[in-house]
């Protein structure tokens, strides 16, 4: 939207009936100060980056970037430190895994039943609700993995036997709190697809199954693609959910029964102790503080990139 | 379609039995999420019912659970969400205003905008916690672990989410409005001011709500700038000595690592508390958005 009337801007402006448009400088100055507020998230960006950086670089005068990367041994707090992130990073993909196995088929039932099942009513009610469970703080949900889900559901009801801090529990009710982001943005992306796609398919004798899985589907995937990828983003920079339940040993390990440590908990474990700046545990935190950018910012451009198709194809 | 094509006979009974049967599938991945979080919101209430009682809203930290309580933690993040609504109302107001009334989207650097409020509404929040650790509470600002650190650091977290929900609230003022608005003579800011804002004012503050109640919840970064966790006095101010601070979810996590059960029904009271006022502030996000709603 421009400030300049087209009646009389184009092509002699100054000698319009209307008379010469007084330069407001005041317009001006309140466009720029809205910009300078808009790049607040610009430098945010910048911050986190730099930040980053800067430790990162330092860390890498210490330590081999190679040991860092294949390195299978995790302990820079020891007094004869090693520095493989390895552990680490299967640590974040282990629990990431058994977050998905639970959100990706639940979070997209739930979004099927909402999008072709549910009654317009019904619909109404589920969505806030199940929105409600996106906004319970994960801290809640690390409490719920460790003293309910560990014992109840995982020692007593199926007899497993696992230790008290373990990836499997943490993976799991992690999957709970990704749901609502698979659900609600693969729902958005369902309902989107337009009727006459289905009426069509109607038309041609198919029934609701064959409808859902071969019509909407298909023509929803990129909405639900981008869905699964910020679940998958959400899951690797979960922190509290693991720091509760998972323990904290790192582990080289697929073994879901076994205690693991991810990026965000070696994080957050290690910033809680005050450590100097400067030393080499500092510059450890943004170390894996990058890898751990890195991968999320991986996932998130390739989830913007998804909405932003299925939004130009149907909206 | 083009692998099977449909065919136009009566369905037989297994395609039938089939559709029925997903149909079921589909209800039950629903039920199967509603009930988990049924099953939590029991649990914690049932682990918190022995310890719910006035003393855990007045009473200090202790080791001694008998007499251990919430106060500190509580003060404690009331004065950071005050930090966190005064800094994100203002700039992620004017971002909206700016990216919905002004900003011309052929331009790569309010494309690059974009793009980047995107991306910063799924960095993951520990990473805000290390940005709040080198710049503010060490680094360049070194304020030291206080109100003002962690306010700030929720605060950058939740501008995506006041953004976000500030431009759709604005999108959704009618173009009509604005041009009644200019046909009358008024230039673009006094449109916006005296027509578009004041009609955008109940989803702006929705937004706002729902990013100071996600802000609420946040554990993580605070951890990382240092929340302190055993804390005998009320945060006194922005900055200096007796500005360090606790808060809600910090305090419960720190029960939570206790191994007694003792611990673990101060934390799941804390977790009470905690969900009571979140849900307290969704409903008045949900009041304000039915009571206000603009029907165009």
């Amino acid at each position: 939207m421009s400030t300049a009337d087209p009646a009389v801007a184009p092509a002699t402006p100054r000698t319009s009936v209307l008379g010469v448009a007084k330069r407001r400088r005041g317009e001006d100055a309140i466009r720029v100060g809205l910009f300078l507020a808009a790049l607040m998230s610009i430098l945010t960006t910048l911050g986190i980056i730099f930040s980053l950086l800067s430790e990162t670089v330092a860390f890498f005068g210490e330590v081999g970037i190679f040991d860092f990367l294949t390195g299978t041994e995790w302990s820079p707090l020891f007094s004869d430190p090693s520095f493989g992130v390895l552990p680490l990073i299967t640590g974040t993909l282990l629990v990431t895994g058994l977050a998905l196995i639970v959100a990706i088929p639940l979070g997209l039932g739930t979004a099927i039943y909402l999008a072709e099942y549910a009654k317009p009513t019904v619909r109404k009610v589920v969505k806030p609700f199940i929105e409600l469970l996106a906004g319970v703080p994960t801290i809640v949900f690390g409490y719920f993995a460790l003293t309910f889900f560990t014992p109840v559901i995982l020692n007593d009801l199926l007899g497993m036997d696992v230790p008290t801090f373990n990836a499997l529990s943490a993976g799991i009710i992690m999957g709970f709190m990704v749901l609502p982001t698979v659900a609600s943005i693969s729902e958005d992306a369902m309902s989107a697809v337009p009727r006459a796609l289905r009426e069509g398919a109607f038309a041609l004798g198919a029934n609701k199954l064959q409808v859902s899985l071969f019509v909407v589907f298909p023509a929803a995937l990129s909405g639900i693609v981008a869905a699964i990828v910020l679940g998958v983003s959400r899951a690797i920079g979960e922190t509290m959910i693991v720091l509760v339940a998972a323990g904290q040993q790192p582990n080289f390990t697929a073994d879901p029964r076994q205690s693991v440590e991810t990026i965000t908990t070696f994080i957050a474990a290690t910033a809680k102790g005050d450590i100097a700046t400067g030393s080499t545990a500092y510059k450890t935190i943004f170390a894996v503080g990058m890898v751990l950018f890195l991968m999320t910012l991986l996932m998130n451009l390739i989830a913007i990139r998804f909405v932003r198709r299925y939004r130009q194809v149907y909206e | 379609m083009s692998a099977a094509p449909i065919s136009l006979r009566p369905k037989s009974g297994s395609a039938r039995v089939k559709d029925i049967g997903f149909r079921i599938a589909m209800g039950l991945c629903l039920f199967f999420s509603a009930l988990v979080l049924i099953a939590l919101v029991v649990d914690v209430l049932l682990d918190a019912l022995p310890v719910l009682n006035s003393k855990l809203l007045t009473n200090f930290p202790s080791s001694n659970a008998e007499i251990a309580g919430l106060q500190p933690a509580i003060t404690g993040t009331l004065w950071i969400i005050g930090v966190c609504a005064v800094f994100i109302v203002p700039i992620g107001v004017a971002t909206a205003i700016y990216l919905e009334e002004y900003a011309d989207n052929t331009k790569w650097w309010n494309r690059l905008i974009e793009v980047n409020i995107q991306n910063l509404a799924a960095v993951p929040s520990i990473v805000y916690g290390i940005l709040g650790l080198a710049f503010l509470v060490r680094g360049p600002l070194s304020l030291g672990r206080v109100v003002l650190a962690g306010g700030l650091t929720l605060g950058l977290l939740v501008l995506p989410v006041v953004i976000i929900s500030g431009r759709e609230a604005i999108r959704a003022v009618p173009p009509s409005i604005r041009e009644g608005s200019m046909a009358l003579g008024a230039t673009q800011w006094q449109t916006i001011y005296k027509q578009v804002l004041p009609a955008s004012i109940p989803g702006v503050a929705t937004g706002v709500i729902l990013a100071l109640s996600r802000a609420i919840g946040e554990t993580a970064p605070l951890i990382v700038v240092g929340a302190a966790t055993f804390i005998t006095f009320n945060p006194g101010g922005l900055t200096g000595d007796s500005a360090n601070f606790s808060a809600l979810p910090i305090q419960i996590f720190s029960w939570i690592s206790q191994p007694q059960d003792d611990f673990r029904q101060l934390a799941a009271a804390g977790i009470v508390l905690l969900l009571g006022l979140l849900i307290c502030m969704n409903g008045l996000a949900i009041y304000l958005r039915n009571r206000y709603e603009n029907k165009w």
